[in-house]
């Protein structure tokens, strides 16, 4: 067991992978010698050689492109994209090939390839690396989307992600890299050596991928958060004094909507928080399935806080990126309907 | 002040439209024999010619001539013609097929048949081709059974795609065929993946990456050259230039000077220009290519000339953009024909037999179609279930998934 950043634990999930499978290959921009350029991938290439930790062309559909032509060979590819902005160029691979590819050859071929990438705002990143492109991909039928929000969780879930028989996008929110964030931007993160789900163990261990887990149990309205997003939901009901409960889901696609219903079904209450915008969010799917499965026990609409329907902004990050107070506002309006 | 002329766009336009003369004298055709075969570890750079020249062997006379000749044997190449009369007969059928309401849709590869049918013989098993939709010689020639292929394009009950995909755009691992995609050029760059796995995995197995001429103008394309130029991928790069993307002539997507086959020199990649309708010229090139891939030399790029004689889908009517001769003047010839009198030619065949083989063979197709559609045909008898929609989006069913599924019904 060790105290490890996110940053560190994702490396360890690629380490302790590749370390078990000769066919676990890393690569993409930067990947290989430098380690990347949020250092996720530091030391791998020294210790697995340059066939199996390597850099790429700057070519994003190449580099997804080439991952599914080396996971038809049987390799199980694991993939940087170096911001989820710059996805969008391999984005027909990953729509129109990655995710049809069992289905189009009826399992003759398949495709178990992971893409990480990371993701959110909160860093200075302006428009070009702060996106959340995460509905784009859960709207793709057969690839598997995961938000961690951990270092316990990342690397559960990135080993479980690569052990995957199918592609799965795995986002990386990267304001957590270092450490859980109250949504304060006057306050420091909190460096994960602090935080219990920093403890992470050393060796292999897989987190079901399509499985919520239930951070804060309350009894008043049910928060359904991921990513950055659970930290700041944990915050807003403290600092509101609410009897929340904050369920972290995860992963996307599968959803556990059991998780979800069971809270709903007894809080009679539901707020959606995420960082992308709200437009044809995450959320929006979310509040649908609540609306269609809880309805009976709803007590007040679903509220949905998210980013607003603009580009990430630069120098308003933290009017942007939905904090405590957006957070906290929408708590209390379910709570007074 | 600089003095600037007005500028005008240029749009290419091909040299004939419907009414004219067709016009092939832009095509320089080298003399049968005369292009040079060079080893296959020569640089790109010392055998630039090849990629503006066409590697030919048949010439008129139907005799094999030059350094290219002799690859094949006189039985080999007579399976190669018989290979090509099944594809021919195969897309006279299911072109019939579908006029006939059997079935949406169909490709046919009727002048292009020498290109994928000589190319795999030129692989070996456990290769793996990376397809686009012309070359389903790669099947034929690899013995795939022509009943599973109508299976597929019927999308009956017996389809091994259990009715999900489009006609002809088939998938089969064993016979080293990647599942097509309708998105075109996305393949290119998978297969580039494929043959670097191989090569990481200290395997002597290659990949093959297929596309048209007018798909060369996708990202993909360029993403792919890159790819196997910077790890030296084991991978043939093949281009299908058949002078037509759907209406559009090849100068659209090639511009007006170059080649294919150029692009690339540019990625330090061996590039070689062949004649598509001529099969020992085919097979011989493909297999220097795939034996530098063998080497460890890294990637070849192919462009093959030829002909797209008939409609580029059962959706497509040339006569609107070419004129209707056009076809008839393309100056590399029938690959069937050509093949068929070289062997004559050597004695190793005769009219006669051509035609008893034509007529076994066309039954042999009819005997195919009969069992296929015993199985059904897109609008009458078998079909895939409806529960075929739901299974194998994932390897295990996720519960949103099983929850639709339910309420279909199944
Ligand atoms: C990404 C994409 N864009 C457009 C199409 C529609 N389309 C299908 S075939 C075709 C023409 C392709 O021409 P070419 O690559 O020369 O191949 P050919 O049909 O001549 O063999 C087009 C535009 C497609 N399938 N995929």
């Amino acid at each position: 067991m060790a105290r490890m950043t996110m940053i560190e634990a994702v490396r360890s999930a690629m380490d302790v992978s590749m370390a078990r499978d000769d066919d676990v290959v890393v690569f993409g921009e930067d990947v290989g010698y430098f380690g990347g350029v949020f250092r996720s991938t530091q030391g791998l290439q020294a210790k697995y050689g340059r066939t199996r930790c390597f850099d790429t062309p700057i070519s994003e559909s190449g580099i997804v492109g080439t991952a599914i032509g080396m996971a038809a060979y049987g390799l199980k590819p694991c993939v940087e994209i170096q911001f989820a902005d710059y996805m969008y160029p391999a984005y027909d691979q990953l729509t129109q090939e990655a995710a049809r590819i069992r289905y189009r050859s009826n399992g003759d071929f398949t495709c178990p390839i992971v893409v990480r990438m990371p993701t959110g705002g909160g860093i200075f990143g302006g428009q070009t690396h702060s996106q959340s492109p995460e509905a784009l991909f859960t709207h793709v039928c057969g690839l598997k989307v995961i938000v961690p929000s951990n270092p316990y969780d990342a690397k559960g879930l990135l080993i479980a992600a690569i052990e995957d028989p199918d592609p799965v996008m795995f986002l990386e929110p990267k304001r957590l890299y270092n450490g859980p964030f109250d949504g304060h931007h006057e306050r420091p993160v909190t460096p994960w050596s602090k935080h219990d789900l920093g403890e992470v163990p050393d060796g292999h261990y897989t987190i079901p991928i399509g499985k919520a887990e239930v951070r804060r149990t309350g009894s008043a309205v049910t928060v359904v958060a991921y990513g950055t997003m659970v930290h700041v939901a944990l915050a807003a009901a403290e600092d509101a004094g609410i009897d929340a409960e904050v369920i972290d889901l995860r992963s996307l696609l599968p959803l556990d909507l059991d998780t979800i219903v069971k809270s709903v079904t007894k809080t009679g209450r539901c707020v959606v928080v995420h960082e992308a915008t709200l437009t044809s969010g995450f959320g929006a799917e979310v509040a649908a399935l609540v609306q269609e499965h809880c309805f009976y026990h709803l007590e007040a609409p679903v509220v949905r806080v998210a980013g607003w329907d603009t580009p990430y902004p630069h120098a308003q990050e933290w009017d942007y990126f939905p904090g405590p107070g957006r957070v906290g506002r929408a708590l209390a309006e379910v709570m007074e309907a | 002040m600089v003095d600037s002329a007005r500028l005008s766009l240029h749009v290419p336009e091909p040299a004939v439209r419907p009414g004219g003369q067709p016009d092939f004298s832009n095509v320089k055709i080298a003399k049968a024999g005369a292009v040079p075969r060079p080893e296959v570890d020569v640089a790109s750079e010392d055998i630039r010619e090849l990629a503006y020249s066409i590697i030919r062997v048949l010439n008129r006379d139907g005799e094999a001539v030059g350094p290219w000749a002799g690859s094949l044997s006189d039985d080999e190449l007579l399976i190669g013609l018989r290979n090509m009369m099944k594809l021919r007969a195969f897309d006279a059928r299911m072109l019939m097929a579908q006029r006939q309401g059997k079935t949406s849709f169909y490709m046919q590869h009727l002048g292009e048949e020498a290109v994928s049918c000589a190319f795999r013989k030129a692989l070996v098993k456990g290769d793996m081709n990376f397809p686009t939709y012309r070359q389903a010689g790669l099947l034929i020639s690899d013995d795939y059974p022509m009943v599973e292929m109508m299976n597929q394009i019927y999308s009956n009950e017996s389809d091994p795609l259990r009715g999900r995909q489009l006609p002809i755009m088939y998938s089969s691992k064993e016979h080293g065929f990647f599942t097509i995609s309708g998105n075109l050029a996305t393949q290119y760059v998978q297969a580039v993946g494929w043959a670097m796995a191989s090569a990481i995995k200290n395997d002597s197995r290659i990949a093959a990456a297929w596309i048209g001429d007018g798909s060369t103008a996708e990202s993909d394309f360029h993403s792919a050259l890159v790819f196997a130029s910077t790890y030296k991928a084991p991978v043939i790069l093949n281009i299908v230039n058949n002078q037509w993307a759907i209406s559009t002539f090849q100068g659209i997507a090639r511009g007006g000077s170059g080649t294919f086959a150029a692009r690339g020199l540019g990625f330090g990649i061996p590039a070689l220009r062949v004649d598509g309708n001529d099969y020992l010229a085919v097979h011989a090139v493909a297999r220097w290519a795939a034996e530098r891939a063998r080497r460890n030399l890294g990637p070849t790029l192919i462009e093959y000339v030829t002909y797209r004689v008939g409609a580029h889908s059962t959706s497509d009517d040339p006569s609107a953009y070419r004129p209707k001769t056009e076809s008839e003047a393309w100056p590399l010839g029938d690959p069937v024909l050509r093949l068929m009198k070289h062997l004559i030619v050597k004695g190793a065949w005769s009219e006669e037999r051509h035609v008893q083989a034509e007529a076994e063979i066309a039954d042999e197709v009819i005997e195919a179609q009969r069992q296929a559609e015993a199985h059904g045909t897109l609008h009458a008898g078998g079909r895939p279930s409806v529960r075929d929609i739901f299974e194998g989006v994932y390897a295990e069913m996720p519960p949103h998934i099983r929850r639709q599924r339910q309420k279909a019904g199944y």
